[in-house]
Parts: structure tokens; C-alpha cells; sequence
């Protein structure tokens, strides 16, 4: 028997599970339409590699991945794309991203996929980059990518820690998952081992779901798993976050702002394993997720939704009932609302609930903190979430900073005990981009000050320069003068200032010429391909100007 | 209103639940208050309760803010309680009125209601009343049974109102000083412990009737950590110290020093280690700073309980070390997860 | 009396000369009051506060010669601050100087002449070209001082205001009120 480790804090809020985990997942209908984001992932937003009217084949790439960190996003389905153009997506903030639309032709047909029988064959920099490739991200709800997690130094991490916690209430997308698709969990589970040259993997599960724990239990046996062991851990909220696993399987405690890696662990979401599986064996890129609908619905159930499919449409096949206000996307603790019903599921929707007034109440009228400290009982990162709401709430920035302001996960236990019914964790997140905008205001005016400061010292050195130079000048002609008087003075310079205005005369009138030719500068001799080439990027710079345009309203 | 974030569900806890628990609490004390002592108390407590809301509610209306929204909260109702538990039942009317409504119209409102005051105000309201009579402040009833006259319902309530006795009755016949004062004045003769302790207003531990009404406290107090509306911290810290002092100066000198069993079951100590100093706005938030506000609480009331001009020394002491909250919460901030060994 | 008068002499020689010493040892160069009202303002060198750049405008407000509310890049708060460090009344806008959203300059690229005369405004060195050859503004470093639009002899140069995005977006302060009139 493994000894476990406790985290302090966790609450025990009515799970909510049963209604979804009764029957096995289903495959969603192919919806109307798909409305794909760029930006579904931590990082840099994906570039579009598709246009209007293009007709792509399921899997095909249609947002490549750009720069360091970023991941690439693919056709869902077969189908013809609609629109390139900025929509609403699943982000509270409500604010439109660019999306791409596709219209499915029914045909759902994939790409040429390349499959590969064995990954050893292939080398840690080329799975890593199939990864990429196959824009497989986080699927716990971080949505960071994968590749760049499954980076190491050789013997440094000591234990990969599978998450199949689940803690949070209503949700139960990794349970069905770990119940039917096991095995490749694990498959997934030995790739990540490898990649990160780690001695031991544990599968953290809560103890409320026997069936997965079993399950994972036969496939470990099954597949003869060395040195693989699905734990059973105590149901308590938030022990499925990844802190507070490590912390309980491995009693390793990873501070804020440090990487678990450093510390010897890295952590998957199952789901992300399966996911990462299916990537390498079979050529699948990460184009559908389980998903759990629940909530104000009839047949409350996990769904294999395409990336993209319109909420909506989704929660209709489970049967949405009267009353339904609005989506949540994520779970009744840290889940977010959707800025309306039709936005496209996205890789970090792990379940949708339709919300009702009946099962989340309006919250009540706060009252004032009496400091009862209840928060402080319950918070898995041992802060003081009194100060830090007194704090955020004066908007005393510094001063929650020093409490510890980032050290908070945004769990939520606090807000759910709170007797006096206070949104503290509403109070963190604000005081949070209150201060990363304060923090990126203020780096940016150091930078406009030590580039102006530059300048002005540049423009003080080219004066004195030229004065230098003037003045050895002057030196050098009076001792010219000294010798050979007669000479008639050196002809004054023409009026500085108003060469400078002929001069952009004649550059505007040649600008005018030009452009009455309707032929831009240096583009004389051209190869087709440069000419296409040239032609994308003016299309292209047409169409974000359009953007521009659309964004700012003037 | 607030709108709509995550957490979208919340427990059924309600400040206003919370308090009525700890009414709640105080319910066994009081019983054997009236078993012991009559049922005067019942009137001062229902007069600070109405003093309270009413001023309560006054305050409210003044400063704009949603009148009944808040008096559901029942503190103002706990503040009225342990006031008028803090003080003689024989007091009269007045002396109530003017006490809670200086509690709840001054230490609370005028600090900013509500989680904003920085001192007890049923502390405050105590102090005020000692400090301005001190004379109406001794009125303490006789315990049953030792009195030389029967004192009725009516005469009681003769004389909290019109502060008038029976044709024939001296007020010293119906009240008494309390048993801490007793011990004071008599140490003052020169008694000594043994002998002032076989008087007959003392009894297993403390006084009669008094330390039965404390232990009333003890069970509701136990109540109240079972349910954990309150934490361990505070009482444990608060009696252990008390005890440890007390026993302490005991064993060097028992003549003049008390058994520590008696600190503990005479005057507010009870009553405060459990309901007073446990009052979460004034107390400190962090686990060690509850148990160093308690330990200080402790020592205080010990020192000013045997070297001090008052007899019982809880208020005071629970305001001196109201006063030093923010420090001790400041000092006293836990390590967070992750992050223990590398500080320090 | 005469002794008494000799002890206060005696202290007011010594502390005196612990007070100059002092002012020497611990001299502190410049003037650190001008520094810290210039880490408030927002360095968008515009000169919009009718001062040519930032450091200029904390110099005179450190003098007292120019009002705290001049700095419309800086907007309210940036007044607020300013007050507050100052120990001042916050003083709001007044007159012509309003705050504007900000904002990044860009150079309509088919209008560039190339004459680089705003290259020679830009106060952070945020454009880039060459004489004859197109500008760009390095959008990154562009502070939305505006000083470049004046110079272009083509008004080629337009200001777009950053727009909230996805990324840049700000959770909100939880609505708070708490009066009886509701």
C-alpha cells in the first residue's frame, strides 16, 4: 500500500456525477457547421493556412502552429471553409477571435493519415513534433501544449503523474474515457514515460469512481505495465488539481511559479495521453474530445464532439429542457460562462452544463467579511483569502501581491464557504489582470524611456560631432586662409531647409507618378512566384486592415 | 448583486445561521442563570435585545444601507446578549439602554458596521459602564438559597424600572459582590485563601451558582467547537494560560494566590473564552495569532483580576488585545503551500 | 543660567555638525523626487503636457511649475497617482487636455514617400526606414504619442486605438453595492 500525502484545505460539494456516468459515450451528429478558434491553446495564436471556398479533408491543418509556443488546429470534418473572420468563442470575455467556419459536406473524409506501428522507432525530437504537429494540447483545461511538456533532461524527472482525479463536480469526461478507452490511455502513458525518460508513472484517480479505477487497474495488467500504478485517492475538491495531485501521490509540494519539473514530476491529463496516443499510432490529430453534457438536460451523457461543433447543438442532443439560461463550460467550481450558446466547442471544453436558475441560483447579496477565516480552512494553498479579498477589494495591489496573491488557483472553495457570500475569487481574478496590465504598462513605459533616453543621447553625440567636425574644418581653412588669402570665400552651403523641401517635393510628385503608373517600388522584375507570393500578402494585409477596421470602430 | 461567476454553487452557511448557533450556545448558561439567580437576567436580555435592533436599525437607515437585510444577521442580537450577561441583572433599565446602544451605535457603526469594528463592542459597552457607574455595576443578585429575604419576579422588575424595593428591603440584603471581588476585598483584609474560600457564597470550584452558570457556558462553547463555528485555538489557548498562570503563582504562594480551578470558573472567563474573545471580527485570522491573542487575553485578565483595580479583568483585556490584531496577524502569517522551507 | 546656555550651544554646535556631515556623507545626487514622478509617467514622450518628454514635465512638476494634470496619456489614475505620491488633491483634466484610449501609429505603406521625416519625430526610435525606402512602425514600441503625424507631408500616418482582445482582457471588478435605495 502506497502512503498518500494530504493537502491542507478541500471542500466536499455535492458531486453531481451520477447523472452523466450512467451511460457509455456517445458519438456526436455531424453539426451544421463547425466554428473553429485559432487561439484554443496557451500561446501564440495558430496562422491560418486556408482560405474562403478552399474545401479541406477531415484533419487537414488549416491553422499551422507559429513561433515558440503554439499549437496547430485542424479541419474537424470534411468539408468546404465558410469564413475566416472573428467570432464570438468560448471565453468570458465575450470579446470576438478569429475563427475559422466550415460547412461539413457529410462525407467526413480523412486526410492520408500517416500511422505508425511503433514509436520507438522513432526519435523523442520527431514525436515531439508529431505532437505539435497534431496540435495535441493539455485536455485538463490549461490547454498548454504538450510538446513542450514532454521535454527533459535526461534522469531528471523521476515520476509522471496521470491525472484522472476528476474532482470537480458534474464533470465526468475522464471517468467514461478511463472506463472504455484504458488501454490507450496508457499506451499514451508509456510514450509520455519515455519522452521524459521518467522511472514511474502514477494514475491518480478519486475514489468515487470505481469503475475507471478498475478499469485502469485490468489494463495495466492486461498490457503489462511495469512500474504503473493507478492510485486511488480521496474524493475532495480540488484534488484533481495538478498541485494538489502531486502533492498527494508523491508528497512533493510545487510552489507558484516554479515548474514541476524541477522538482522531479510532470503531470498529464488523461485524456491528454489518449490524445497524444492516437496522435502517434494512428496519424489522428487532436480534432474531437469527450465531452459531458449535463446540467438542465434530460439525458445528461459524454459525447465524442468534433472541435468546433456549436454548443447548442450538442447539448440539443441530450435533450436541453425549458429554463436553461445559459452554458457553463467547465464545471459549477471553475467552470466559465459562455458568452452565448452557439460558440464552438474548444480542445479545453471538458463539459458543458446548461444552466438553470433552479440549479445555480442567482448568488445572493453579499455581505460584509466578518473574518471567520473559513476560507483560510479550506484553501489548498494555505493562503489568507480574507486579506487577499481585503486587499484586492481596497485594490491595494502591492499589498495582495505580497499576500500571495499568485499562489491562488482560483479553486474556489473559498467563495463556496463563505457565510457572508462574497465572490472572492471574482476579487483574485480581477486584482490578478489588474496587475499583469499594470506590470505590462509599466515595462513597456521603462522601454519607451530607455529608448528615448538613447535617442537624446545619440542626437547630443551627433551634434557634437558635427560640431567637432565643424570646428576642425573651420581650423583647417583659416590655417588655408593664413597661407593663401586671395582666395574668394568658400561658397555658403544652399539653405539647408529648403533643400529638404525640394527634395520631398520631388518625392511626392515621384510618389504621385508612381502611383498613377499603379506600380509599386522595386517590383520590376519579377518571377511568377514572387508575383503570387506578393499577391498573398497584399490579400492578406487587405483582409487584417479589414480586421483592423471591423475591431475599431472610429 | 453580483453577477454571474464560478463558483457557481455555495454551501448553505449564512453569517446569520452561524449566529443564531452561537444564540443558540449561550441558551444553557443562561438557564441556570435563572435556575440560580431568577429570572432578572431574562429582562435585561430582552431589553439590550431590543435596544439593539432598534439602534441597529437607526444606524442603518442613517447610513443608507439595507435595514433588514442586515438585522437578519443576528449580531447585533449576540452583541446585545453578551452584554447583558457581562453586566448585573439587577442593573436598571437605563443602564442597559445606555450600554448596548453605546455598543452598537458607537464601537460598530460609527467603525463601519458590520466586519469593520476593531473592537468587541459588547466589550466596549461593558467599559463604558463600568467606567461610568461603577456603584449600579455591583448589583449582583444573591444566589438562591443564600439570600436572607425572598426577592420576587415583581420585585426585581420594581426594581430594574423604577428602581424601587419592597417597603422594608435594603438593597445590600438582595445583592452581593461577586465572588471575584469577595476574594479581592478579603485578600485586601489580610485572609488567607483556605479561609476565605469556606464562606458560604463559595462553592466545589467558585462561587455557588456562579460556576454553574460558567459551566453552562463550557457545554454551549464545547457545542460551538463540535459544530466548528469556532475554533479550538481561542479557548484552548485562553484557559490553558489562564490555568498555567494561575497554578503557577499558586503553588508558590497558596495562601494568597487562588486555585486555578477557580480563575477559570469565575467571571467572564468562561463566558469569554468561548464567546467573546472568539468574536471573529476582533479576533486575529491566523492559527497562531488566535493563540497568542488568547494567550495575552489570558495573562491580562489574570494580571488585572489579582493586581489590578477591577475584579474581573476580561473586557479589559479582551480590548488591549483587540488592539493588537493587526500587528499579530500581520506577524503571524502562515507559510504557503510550497513555499515553507525555502523562506524562514 | 550661563551653564545652561552653554550645554544648548554645546548641542546645537554638535548636532549641527552631525547634520552637515550627514549632508555630505549622504549626499544624493539629482533630485530623486523628479525620478519617481517620472516612473509614474507613462514615457510616452508627447509632449502633449506642453514639456518636450516626460522627464521634463516630472522635472517641472518637482519644481512646482506645472500642474499634475497636464499628462493625458496618463489618464485619471495617472493623475491619481501623481496625487498621490505628491501628497496633492487629485486635480482633474481640464481645458484641452483630455485623455484619449491608446493608441499605435500606422503608416499607410502604398502613401510612404520615404522622407523620413517622421523617423526624426518618433521620441522612441519606433519607426524604421530609410530615405526613399517605405516606413513601418514598430507597433511593439510605438507609444501613441502622436508626434510623427504632424511632420508626414503625405498624411500617411494614422492612429489605430488598441482594441480590447482576447488577450489583453481585464476581469472586472465585482459590483459591490450594498445601499437600502435598490
Amino acid at each position: 500500500m502506497r502512503t498518500l500525502y494530504q493537502f491542507h484545505g478541500g471542500i466536499h460539494p455535492p458531486t453531481n456525477k451520477t447523472q452523466s456516468n450512467a451511460t457509455p459515450i456517445a458519438g456526436a451528429a455531424l453539426p451544421s457547421r463547425l466554428v473553429i478558434p485559432l487561439h484554443q491553446h496557451v500561446g501564440n495564436s495558430a496562422r491560418p493556412v486556408v482560405e474562403a471556398g478552399q474545401h479541406v479533408l477531415k484533419g487537414q491543418v488549416i491553422g499551422m502552429a507559429e513561433g515558440h509556443l503554439s499549437s496547430a488546429v485542424h479541419a474537424s470534418t470534411s468539408g468546404t471553409i465558410a469564413a475566416i473572420d472573428e467570432q464570438l468563442v468560448a471565453h468570458p470575455s465575450g470579446i470576438p477571435d478569429l475563427c475559422i467556419t466550415l460547412i461539413p459536406d457529410g462525407q467526413d473524409e480523412w486526410i492520408a493519415r500517416e500511422s505508425c506501428e511503433d514509436w520507438t522507432t522513432l526519435s523523442h525530437s520527431e514525436l515531439r513534433h508529431k505532437l505539435r504537429a497534431a496540435g495535441v494540447v493539455g485536455l485538463g483545461g490549461a490547454v498548454f501544449p504538450s510538446d513542450m511538456k514532454l521535454y527533459s533532461h535526461k534522469q531528471k524527472i523521476k515520476t509522471l503523474v496521470l491525472n484522472g482525479a476528476e474532482c470537480e463536480p458534474y464533470i465526468t469526461c475522464d471517468d467514461l474515457l478511463m472506463r472504455e478507452r484504458a488501454a490507450d490511455i496508457l499506451q499514451g502513458a508509456e510514450m509520455m514515460r519515455a519522452l521524459l525518460y521518467a522511472e514511474e508513472v502514477l494514475i491518480g484517480i478519486e475514489d468515487n469512481k470505481p469503475e475507471a479505477i478498475a478499469a485502469m487497474r485490468a489494463a495495466v495488467a492486461a498490457g503489462g505495465h511495469q512500474k504503473m500504478d493507478v492510485i486511488a485517492v480521496p474524493t475532495i475538491y480540488p484534488g484533481g488539481g495538478a498541485k494538489q495531485l502531486i502533492r498527494v501521490l508523491t508528497g512533493i509540494e510545487v510552489a507558484a511559479g516554479v515548474r514541476s519539473t524541477n522538482m522531479g514530476v510532470q503531470c498529464f491529463n488523461v485524456g491528454t495521453a489518449y490524445s497524444a496516443w492516437r496522435a502517434i499510432r494512428f496519424g489522428e490529430p487532436l480534432i474531437s474530445r469527450i465531452v459531458t453534457i449535463t446540467g438542465n438536460v434530460a439525458h445528461p451523457q459524454n459525447f465524442e464532439a468534433l472541435i468546433g461543433t456549436p454548443m447548442n447543438e450538442l447539448v440539443a442532443q441530450s435533450e436541453q429542457l425549458a429554463g436553461t439560461t445559459n452554458y457553463i463550460m467547465g464545471g459549477p467550481m471553475m467552470g466559465v460562462p459562455m458568452p452565448s450558446k452557439e460558440v464552438g466547442v474548444i480542445k479545453a471544453t471538458n463539459c458543458i452544463i446548461a444552466s438553470s436558475d433552479a440549479i445555480f441560483p442567482k448568488a445572493l447579496t453579499a455581505l460584509p467579511c466578518i473574518r471567520c477565516t473559513r476560507c483560510a480552512d479550506v484553501c489548498p494553498s494555505e493562503l489568507q483569502p480574507q486579506e487577499l479579498y481585503w486587499f484586492s477589494k481596497a485594490k491595494n495591489l502591492d499589498k495582495a501581491e505580497d499576500y500571495h496573491l499568485f499562489d491562488c488557483i482560483e479553486c474556489g472553495a473559498c467563495s463556496y464557504v463563505c457565510p457572508s457570500n462574497i465572490p472572492l475569487v471574482q476579487y483574485y481574478r480581477f486584482a490578478k489582470s489588474e496587475i499583469w496590465a499594470r506590470d505590462a504598462g509599466k515595462k513597456a513605459a521603462d522601454a519607451a524611456r530607455e529608448r528615448h533616453e538613447f535617442r537624446e543621447s545619440r542626437i547630443e553625440r551627433e551634434k557634437r560631432e558635427k560640431a567637432e567636425k565643424l570646428a576642425a574644418k573651420e581650423k583647417a581653412a583659416q590655417e588655408a586662409k593664413a597661407v593663401q588669402p586671395a582666395i574668394a570665400p568658400v561658397k555658403p552651403d544652399a539653405d539647408p531647409e529648403n533643400t529638404l523641401q525640394l527634395k520631398i517635393q520631388t518625392a511626392i510628385d515621384h510618389a504621385k507618378e508612381q502611383a498613377a503608373a499603379i506600380k509599386p517600388k522595386n517590383t520590376e522584375q519579377l518571377t511568377p512566384e514572387q508575383q503570387a507570393q506578393i499577391d498573398d500578402i497584399e490579400a492578406r494585409r487587405a483582409r487584417i486592415r479589414e480586421l483592423a477596421k471591423d475591431a475599431t470602430p472610429t | 448583486m453580483s453577477g454571474f461567476f464560478s463558483p457557481f454553487i455555495t454551501k448553505p452557511v449564512s453569517v446569520s445561521r452561524i449566529m443564531l448557533n452561537v444564540l443558540l450556545a449561550l441558551v444553557p448558561g443562561i438557564a441556570l442563570y435563572v435556575w440560580f439567580y431568577g429570572p432578572a437576567i431574562l429582562i435585561s436580555l430582552t431589553l439590550a435585545s431590543i435596544t439593539a435592533l432598534g439602534v441597529e436599525a437607526l444606524m442603518l437607515k442613517i447610513q443608507n444601507k439595507p435595514v433588514a437585510f442586515f438585522l437578519k444577521d443576528n449580531t447585533a442580537l449576540l452583541t446585545a446578549w453578551l452584554l447583558a450577561l457581562s453586566i448585573p441583572p439587577l442593573a436598571p433599565w437605563w443602564l442597559v439602554v445606555v450600554g448596548t446602544a453605546f455598543a452598537i451605535s458607537i464601537s460598530k457603526h460609527l467603525y463601519g458596521g458590520l466586519g469593520n469594528n476593531p473592537f468587541n463592542p459588547a466589550m466596549i459597552g461593558y467599559a463604558v459602564l463600568i467606567i461610568s457607574f461603577p456603584v449600579h455595576m455591583t448589583h449582583w443578585l444573591t444566589p438562591n438559597g443564600l439570600g436572607e429575604i425572598a426577592f420576587s419576579f415583581t420585585d426585581q422588575l420594581n426594581y430594574i424600572f423604577r428602581e424601587v424595593l419592597p417597603g422594608d428591603v435594603k438593597l445590600d440584603a438582595v445583592t452581593m459582590a461577586t465572588p471575584l471581588d469577595t476574594l479581592k476585598t478579603q485578600l485586601h483584609l489580610n485572609g488567607s485563601i483556605s479561609d476565605i474560600l469556606d464562606m458560604p457564597i463559595y462553592g466545589h470550584l467558585a462561587g455557588i451558582g456562579s460556576e454553574w452558570v460558567a459551566a453552562g457556558f463550557l457545554l454551549g462553547g464545547l457545542y460551538l467547537l463540535a459544530q466548528r463555528i469556532i475554533s479550538w485555538h481561542l479557548p484552548v489557548a485562553y484557559l490553558g494560560t489562564l490555568f498555567f498562570i494561575a497554578a503557577l503563582f499558586h503553588l508558590v504562594d497558596p495562601t494568597h494566590y487562588v486555585q486555578p480551578g477557580f480563575h477559570l470558573f469565575s467571571g467572564a472567563a468562561m463566558l469569554g473564552a468561548f464567546f467573546i474573545l472568539t468574536d471573529p471580527v476582533t479576533s486575529p485570522t491566523t492559527p497562531r495569532g488566535k493563540i497568542f491573542f488568547a494567550m495575552g487575553a489570558a495573562l491580562l485578565t489574570y494580571l488585572i483580576r489579582t493586581f489590578g483595580g477591577f475584579p474581573d479583568g476580561m473586557a479589559f483585556a479582551t480590548l488591549l488585545m483587540n488592539i493588537c490584531v493587526p500587528l499579530i496577524d500581520a506577524w503571524t502569517q502562515p507559510k504557503v503551500f510550497g513555499k515553507k522551507e525555502k523562506q524562514s | 543660567m550661563l551653564g545652561a546656555l552653554l550645554v544648548m550651544a554645546a548641542i546645537a554646535i554638535v548636532l549641527g555638525a552631525v547634520l552637515g556631515f550627514a549632508a555630505i556623507k549622504f549626499r544624493v545626487e539629482g533630485n530623486p523626487l523628479v525620478d519617481k514622478i517620472d516612473a509614474v509617467l507613462p514615457q510616452t514622450q508627447c509632449g502633449q503636457c506642453g514639456y518636450p518628454g516626460c522627464k521634463p514635465y516630472a522635472t517641472a512638476i518637482a519644481e512646482g511649475a506645472a500642474d499634475i494634470n497636464k499628462c493625458p496619456p496618463g489618464g485619471e489614475e495617472g493623475i491619481h497617482k501623481l496625487a498621490d505620491l505628491l501628497g496633492m488633491e487629485f486635480k482633474p483634466f481640464g481645458g484641452e487636455t483630455v485623455p484619449k484610449p491608446k493608441a499605435v501609429a500606422i503608416i499607410d505603406e502604398t502613401t510612404c514617400i520615404g522622407c523620413t521625416l517622421c523617423i526624426q519625430a518618433c521620441p522612441v526610435d519606433a519607426i524604421v526606414g530609410a530615405a526613399k525606402q517605405m516606413h513601418t512602425i514598430i507597433a511593439a514600441e510605438c507609444t501613441g504619442c502622436e508626434l510623427c503625424l504632424a511632420p508626414c507631408p503625405v498624411d500617411c500616418i494614422s492612429m489605430a486605438p488598441i482594441a480590447e482582445s482576447v488577450t489583453n482582457w481585464k476581469w472586472k471588478y465585482p459590483v459591490y453595492a450594498l445601499t437600502a435605495s435598490k
